[in-house]
């Protein structure tokens, strides 16, 4: 048996005018969990494109090595002949299909000509389902599946196709603690029966938890490779090594200057626009001071997102009734444009689909929501467009070859630092933050908290909603808990824990039980 | 050596609808033996396509909002001229009062459109299909399937008539527009003086700039255009009335999309719906203003259109949807939305006007036209996709 069963050797890859990759080399025992981290634009995405032919063989230097056979990937089909396979972030799936259509989508199976054998394909799928624990009909369609099972539907369609190596991409950014727990034994199993997998994740204790192996990326290039049981891991060695420096605290401090109420929500009361008896937010209560960071916690479907959106003047849900009041005074928001001009912003936690026009650049998006104020008469004054625009990514430090940069091409963190921009120049009095730093590495996520200080400093009001518990805990004055749409908890954050969250949760789920 | 390839291929992708446009204008002068670019017959063919030009102008905004198209406008515009014609020759009612009745009833059917499209949610394709089948059937209900004809020439100056001159003056003996001229020289320094306050603006904020040969030559290239073209209308009749009609409108739309807030307004909505929305941008009171305005601008190529036909036809306007449709794919728009400019739109429908003109001129049967233009169409569009995809590797 070999003693690699991938290896990639002095692989160097160039971009015009940037070298994304700088002779990296990265070996992979099998049946290992072997996890590859890195800040983002280290060049953890390009390697895996690389390494399953997205990036063909001739554009890149080095070798691919798996078996001990050196390999030539021209398209993506040659890498999976030889049983590697990729979970991006965004999921390849088909939501209108049914899970066994998905599972063996582009692979069906069939007695030998051009039809489809549906009991074959469906008692393969049931038997594979078992494997992955994923207890679900084969007819249901994907679209009606949890993010976290959909996550489990894409896995069981790499097995369809006998992968040898399995590529995850950041698996569990988007699913909640569960869901990601049972991935991460999912991985620790499927590694029993043989398979090897290779997992980018920005969450250290994931990393640590599982893999046996880690290489981590900088600037293109292996900065550093541990292995579990000879080399001492710990989250602060892995951030040391990844952002060349020894963050000491993770969270920047802050003068706390916390005022007078300015934001009140009473009996907020919110239905689904797809299903009008469903109600999704129930009699919600909650305030805010100037010059605090509130957080809001709670699980994945909980209702964050719902209830910030329906707040921004009805962007979210039908049938929207209890009252806001700003300073003490009644606000009626019929729209997004009212919620803006009453001093409310919404930053989306999805900035790609409803965060940015990303076939804009930097400048036009950070001005979108306040075109107004950069007019002369009727003009947009594209002198002073481009000083706002320079002004803030000189401030925010994005990072970008000018303000004329389409976002598109930005990395996450800069994406959302223009987003932030955007809505600072906006100049709102409360700012509901919705996961802002999902996706982004350490380093940026230090930058970002640095942002949320500032404001709060200059007596803006922060509503943040985010699924990292330490990160709550870490910026915020005071913390709501959400459950099934309701708030079911308040802390002041020197009296909160993970462990008191997580409690307040179980205790409401349990009440709804009775 | 790599450089000056690169930075040429960045520029040739700039200009590349120019470029194009220019090289068919010279292939067909060849073609037909250099009728193609005669005084009489530069005039005729800015008469003969300005309603693709006007209906390009309006549809580029419907394809801007994520690729909407309007395949509605060639029945409208044989169903305003109807009107128009029926109110002018059957009810006698003064032609001022006539085109502002029929501009309106365009307005009306873009307030139509827009509200199934913007409101109700209907797909825009569907709407206008349906647009297209309603406004040909009323067309040919108005007219009873005859024509109406002669109009009064009060009514096709519009699409007809040229600009008298201010004085009697002639060039060697021949008659010389001076009023024409005089337009052209300044709309070429105006062009001039733009250029460079653009290009110093661009190096004040440290942006990057064409070298300065290719600034000069483009510069140098287009002045040549206009001054030639604006001599050969002096030394025919003049401006005609129908180039001041899209010059406003390529003045006001571009001003329009690239200036103002509710232009800008349009391209983030193209761009992505969700987060425009979510920017406090209207989405559907843009997306119905939108058609509204192409339902004006539609009658307005109605009017030009019966006008320069004299007369209104049961099958008036018939596929010409089509045309405006290509005109602004060639100038550049993207079909997802968000990307296109109205002077591309404007190139487009030059080029298909020369296509269309220089194959009459020809003899190219009316059937093979069609086949070459759905040909150039094809390639124009199949060229940018290489190009882009090209870019990004």
């Amino acid at each position: 048996m070999e003693k690699y069963i991938l290896e990639m050797h002095n692989i160097t890859k160039t971009f015009p005018g940037v070298k994304a990759l700088d002779n990296v080399n990265l070996q992979v025992k099998p049946k290992h969990i072997h996890a590859l981290v890195g800040e983002n634009g280290a060049g953890k995405s390009t390697l895996m494109n690389i390494l399953s032919g997205v990036y063909p063989y001739g554009t890149y230097e080095g070798d691919i090595i798996v078996e001990g056979e050196v390999c030539i990937f021209k398209y993506i089909n040659d890498s999976k002949a030889k049983g590697i396979a990729i979970i991006h972030q965004e999921l390849a799936l088909i939501p209108s299909l049914s899970i066994a259509e998905n599972v063996f989508l582009g692979n069906e199976q069939s007695d030998g000509g051009l039809i489809i054998n549906w009991n074959k394909t469906r008692s393969r799928t049931i038997e594979m389902l078992k494997k992955v624990g994923l207890d679900e009909n084969t007819d249901t369609l994907v679209k009606d599946l949890g993010l976290g099972k959909q996550q489990l539907v894409e896995i069981v369609k790499a097995l369809a196709k006998d992968v040898k190596i399995l590529i995850l991409d950041e698996p569990t950014a988007a699913l909640n603690d569960d869901d990601s727990d049972h991935l991460l034994d999912l991985l620790v199993e499927l590694k029993e029966h043989g398979i090897t997998s290779i997992l980018i994740s920005h969450k250290l204790h994931e990393v640590t938890k599982i893999a046996d192996e880690i290489t981590i990326l900088r600037d293109g290039a292996t900065v550093d490779t541990m292995v579990k049981g000879v080399d001492v891991i710990s989250e602060e060695r892995i951030i040391k090594a990844m952002v060349g420096r020894e963050i000491t605290d993770r969270f920047p401090k802050r003068k706390h200057k916390v005022g007078e109420v300015c934001f009140e929500v009473e009996n907020w009361n919110v239905f689904s626009p797809l299903d009008n008896t469903k109600q999704i937010i129930r009699d919600v209560n909650f305030n805010v001071r100037r010059g605090e960071v509130v957080g809001i916690a709670g699980l994945m479907g909980a209702g964050r997102t719902e209830l910030a959106m329906s707040l921004f003047g009805k962007a979210y849900g039908i049938k929207i009734s209890g009252t806001i009041r700003k300073d003490g005074k009644e606000l009626v928001l019929h729209d997004v444009s009212d919620a803006i001009k009453n001093g409310i912003a919404y930053a989306t936690e999805d900035r790609k689909t409803s965060g940015l026009i990303l076939i804009d650049d930097i400048k036009r998006n950070i001005t979108l929501s306040s075109l107004s104020s950069i007019k002369k008469k009727i003009v947009i004054d594209d002198n002073l467009e481009i000083k706002v625009g320079e002004d803030y990514r000189a401030k925010l430090n994005i990072k970008s070859s000018s303000v004329l940069q389409k976002t598109g091409n930005l990395s996450g963190g800069n994406q959302q630092k223009v987003m932030f921009s955007k809505w600072i120049f906006a100049d709102p009095d409360i700012l509901f933050l919705d996961e802002p730093t999902r996706g982004i590495d350490v380093g940026a996520k230090y930058e970002i908290y640095t942002i949320i200080n500032d404001l709060a400093e200059k007596g803006k009001s922060i509503v943040m909603i985010s699924s990292e518990m330490p990160e709550l805990l870490g910026i915020c004055d005071r913390i709501y808990i959400m459950n099934r749409g309701m708030i079911v908890g308040e802390f002041m954050v020197n009296e909160a824990s993970q462990e008191k969250i997580m409690q307040c949760i179980m205790q409401s789920n349990k009440e709804v039980v009775k | 050596m790599k450089s000056l390839r690169s930075m040429l291929r960045g520029n040739i992708r700039q200009y590349a609808m120019i470029i194009a446009f220019i090289v068919v204008a010279i292939i067909f002068e060849f073609l037909t033996k250099g009728i193609l670019l005669q005084p009489l017959n530069i005039s005729n063919l800015i008469q003969q396509n300005a309603y693709v030009m006007i209906l390009a102008t309006g549809m580029l905004l419907c394809i801007l909002t994520m690729g909407n198209i309007d395949l509605s406008v060639g029945s409208v515009v044989g169903f305003v001229g109807a009107i128009s014609a029926i109110l002018i020759l059957k009810m006698d009612v003064p032609v001022w009062i006539a085109l502002i009745i029929s501009l309106l009833v365009g307005f009306v059917i873009g307030i139509w459109h827009g509200w199934w499209i913007a409101y109700i949610g209907v797909p825009a394709f569907i709407v206008t299909l349906a647009g297209l089948l309603i406004f040909r059937g009323l067309t040919m209900t108005a007219l009873g399937g005859l024509s109406l004809a002669p109009l009064p020439d009060s009514y096709t100056f519009l699409a007809a008539g040229f600009i008298p001159d201010f004085v009697q003056f002639q060039l060697f003996g021949k008659a010389f527009n001076l009023l024409a001229f005089l337009a052209g020289t300044v709309a070429t320094i105006l062009f001039i003086i733009n250029e460079i306050s653009k290009r110093r603006n661009r190096r004040k904020y440290n942006f990057e700039v064409p070298v300065f040969w290719i600034f000069a030559l483009k510069i140098v290239l287009i002045s040549l255009v206009i001054m030639s073209f604006t001599y050969a209308l002096s030394v025919y009749r003049g401006i005609p009335m129908v180039l001041v009609i899209v010059v406003a409108l390529v003045l006001i739309y571009s001003f329009v999309t690239n200036k103002t807030i509710p232009g800008r307004h349009i391209y983030a909505f193209g761009g992505n719906p969700k987060a425009a929305r979510l920017s406090g941008i209207k989405t559907k009171k843009v997306l119905f203003w939108v058609y509204v305005n192409m339902g004006v601008l539609a009658a307005l190529a109605g009017i030009v259109f019966t006008g320069r036909l004299n007369s209104a036809t049961p099958k008036g306007g018939y596929g010409f949807e089509l045309d405006a449709i290509a005109a602004c794919f060639i100038g550049g728009a993207s079909t997802t939305g968000g990307v296109g400019t109205v002077i591309g739109a404007i190139v487009g429908g030059l080029l298909m006007g020369v296509l269309n003109n220089g194959m009459a001129i020809m003899g190219v049967p009316i059937d093979l036209q069609q086949t070459i233009k759905g040909l150039v169409l094809l390639i124009a569009v199949g060229f940018d996709v290489v190009s882009k995809a090209k870019s990004k590797v």
